[in-house]
């Protein structure tokens, strides 16, 4: 077996191993932490079904973005359902035969990697030029947004400027999910992706990127405005009461 | 008049250049020995604070979901950074809400997160050093945990629960805010935050009686400690003699006298504040409102009514039943507990009270949303309730309202400058400044439409307003109650 096809085999693992971990044993802490008091921002849905749709506007849409500011909304959404896109297009290297959904969306795909990019071009540059923004952003803030968009540009390189064998990639993946391991291509654009694709991976459950799960734990938009009609009490609060 | 520079109100609001420290200075008086001992906490800094300050972290983060995931998940995209008004009033960038988050996170993230503790450099975090320590005790003193940040974070992260926790961290080190902590030792003592003693308060409302007879001829009673009443009213201890809370307090008696309903006030229980909240202290919030719950059952009320207070409603409405629940001994007919807006809300629909509007044709009126009745709370069945009901009873009272513009009302509201335990002579600067936004948003209806008075339903809002019109220009009794309105609008003896 290719040196290279050994260590990004051994790499994926590692990375999958810890995303899932690490991913899941954060939302277990997230669901197993208490939330002691009624918190929800108000107006506040007064039904669990209306928290359901507040919750899908919000992930969907971004609605509290938006009303908060035009330009991070644009290009965060830009970026995220340029990604969304792309990682589904993605699929198609993960199954075989190729969901027919996953096909229809092929060429949208496509396009939705220069969304990406462009989003997270805009975003970054206000990390300079809005004086706010810049105060606040740590490096790692631009890290992440290179990584990105190191990402997307490796990703756009091998689909307009430097062709991998696209084939054997498949085959590798499928290789990797039935352990049954398939030579990697080893152009130096899919290593840089593939690898960049890993890091992101491994820093996911360990960084700011835990939004994504953290914004359906929410106190303040997951709770059922209904205080006075339901006595709320947490396990540590009710220790109190004894 | 003062000290420091007033902000210039301008035509149409912007967003301030950052000017780095320039509220660094801003500090409220520490709480000595004694109150913080009555509260349950050290009385000054303890040797091993940093330890103690790291363990109290670290269980907070174990007991409130919203600490652990607000602290996870920002991302610093900036969507809050023109938000909060002690920003856009001093240009203090750690007056941004995610800036003032980070000086707890960047704690959290240094002792309790992988990329903290072995690249510390890379995400920003540090030790909490005394340095740290200062900027924390200065700047969460700059937040009136009003809430308006999370209204606009796309993740709903609440800096005012990152205040609390760090309020909650410092006062268990030793290191407590003299006007919280000595409010709260007082209620615990006396029985409200003014230390007005039961005699006193008896004294206080004779004298009111006295008042409204002399005015009206109608001899309209504010009971105390009377057992079997149908309703307690738990009010702000500023309404029994500040201005101009107290003519909302006449407001609701005449109300109830109306209403031909028996009713009220506890000398156990004579405020309707919870200072618990803003420290952060679930027990002392708890202690706070288990007096209602004792007033409750020793007068055998069926109904408990909470007067015009912007936190103490949140505390009513959202905690109430938590803390101090469950109110199975009241009357279930009625939701535990109410706002007195809501009771006369419920009287107008329903014609039980006449209202003659030309009483207040000497003002014209504009409302303003106080911060945690608009984002933590509700008035009525509906959402957003706490925007109609109080926007309803005015129009009942008076013939001239006006809105202030749409971005500075409802949930959009700006604090007042003077919440969350900041209502103190020490914080007189931060105070001022973090009105600005709402002093430039009256001063547009003021042009607009000649509004000569804004109407308030928050014992803080009144007294901070009082204090700060004055810097801007305005006159400092254009800030009334909205039971204010209704006294001088409300045909007494037209129902007997």
């Amino acid at each position: 077996m290719p040196f290279w096809t050994i260590v990004y085999a051994l790499l994926f693992y590692i990375a999958t191993a810890l995303l899932v971990v690490g991913l899941a044993a954060r939302i277990r802490k997230y669901a197993k932490t208490p939330a002691p008091l009624k918190i929800p921002t108000t107006p506040a849905p007064v039904t669990r079904q209306g928290v359901v749709l507040r919750m899908f506007r919000e992930v969907a849409f971004f609605e509290s973005l938006f009303r908060s500011n035009k330009w991070i909304w644009i290009f965060g959404y830009l970026f995220h359902f340029g990604m969304f896109l792309v990682l589904a297009r993605h699929f198609r290297y993960f199954t075989n035969p190729v969901w027919t959904w996953v096909e229809l969306i092929q060429p949208f795909g496509k396009y939705a990697a220069f969304a990406m990019a462009a989003g997270l071009l805009g975003l970054w540059a206000r990390r300079f030029l809005v004086d706010r923004v810049r105060y606040i952003s740590a490096l790692s803030d631009h890290l992440m947004l290179a990584l990105l968009f190191a990402i997307a540009m490796t990703g756009i390189g091998m689909d307009y400027l430097s062709h991998t064998d696209i084939v054997s990639v498949k085959a590798f993946f499928l290789g990797l999910m039935t352990f049954n391991w398939q030579p990697l291509p080893e152009d130096p654009l899919l290593l840089i992706h593939l690898g960049l694709v890993v890091t992101l991976m491994i820093i996911f459950p360990i960084s700011k990127l835990l939004h994504a799960p953290g914004v359906f734990f929410s106190p303040t938009r997951n709770q059922v405005d209904n205080p006075r009609e339901r006595r709320h009490l947490a396990p540590w609060a009710a220790e109190l009461e004894k | 008049m003062a000290d420091f520079e007033i902000p210039q109100l301008k035509e149409y609001p912007v967003i301030p250049t950052i000017q780095e420290g320039v509220m660094a200075h801003s500090k409220p008086f520490v709480a000595k020995e004694e109150f913080q001992q009555q509260l349950g906490f050290p009385g000054e800094l303890v040797d091993n604070w940093q330890q103690v300050a790291y363990d109290k972290m670290e269980e907070l983060n174990g007991k409130y979901r919203s600490l652990q995931v607000f602290l996870d998940s920002c991302v610093k995209c900036g969507a809050c950074t023109d938000k909060c008004h002690y920003y856009l009033g001093t240009s203090d960038p750690k007056n941004m809400p995610v800036a003032r988050q980070d000086l707890y996170r960047k704690v959290y993230r240094r002792k309790f997160t992988f990329a903290g503790k072995y690249f510390p450099k890379l995400v920003g975090a540090v030790d909490l050093t005394k340095e740290v320590l200062d900027d924390w005790y200065s700047y969460f003193h700059q937040c009136s945990q009003c809430r308006r940040c999370s209204v606009f974070c796309p993740y709903g992260i609440d800096t005012a629960e990152i205040s609390m926790a760090a309020r909650e961290v410092m006062d268990c080190i030793g290191v407590g805010q003299k006007y919280c902590n000595e409010i709260i030792a007082k209620v615990y003592k006396i029985g409200n935050n003014l230390g007005l003693p039961e005699p006193a308060l008896a004294d206080t409302l004779e004298g009111l009686e006295e008042d409204i007879e002399d005015d009206t001829g109608v001899a309209v009673k504010l009971p105390l400690d009377q057992k079997g009443a149908e309703i307690l009213l738990v009010t702000p201890s500023a309404d029994f003699f500040a201005e101009p809370h107290v003519d909302g307090l006449i407001g609701y008696a005449k109300v109830f006298h109306e209403a031909g309903i028996s009713w009220t006030l506890s000398s156990h229980a004579s405020e309707a504040a919870n200072f618990g909240m803003f420290i952060g202290s679930y027990e002392n919030m708890r202690k706070v409102s288990l007096r209602i719950r004792e007033a409750a059952l020793d007068l055998g009320v069926k109904r408990i009514i909470f007067g015009e207070c912007g936190h103490a409603w949140r505390v009513a409405y959202s905690f109430l039943n938590t803390l101090a629940g469950p109110f199975d001994f009241l009357d279930p007919k009625y939701p535990v507990p109410q706002h007195i807006m809501e009771f006369t809300y419920d009287l107008i629909q329903r014609k039980a009270i006449t209202l003659d509007k030309s009483a207040n044709d000497d003002m014209v009126l504009t409302y303003h949303d106080s911060c945690n009745v608009a984002r933590a709370s509700r008035m009525g069945p509906m959402p957003g309730g706490q925007f109609v009901l109080p926007r309803e009873v005015i129009k009942a009272c008076c013939n001239h309202f006006y809105d202030m513009p749409q971005d500075t009302i409802h949930d959009a509201t700006y604090c007042c400058g003077g919440g969350g335990g900041l209502l103190t002579d020490d914080l007189m600067e931060l105070r001022v400044k973090g009105a600005m936004p709402r002093m430039e948003a009256l001063k547009h209806v003021v042009e607009e439409h000649g509004v000569t008075h804004m109407a308030a339903i928050c014992a803080i809002c009144k007294s901070q307003f009082t204090k700060v019109l004055p810097y801007y220009g305005f006159k400092m009794d254009s800030i009334v109650s909205v039971h204010q309105l209704v006294s001088n609008a409300i045909v007494l003896g037209n129902k007997q």
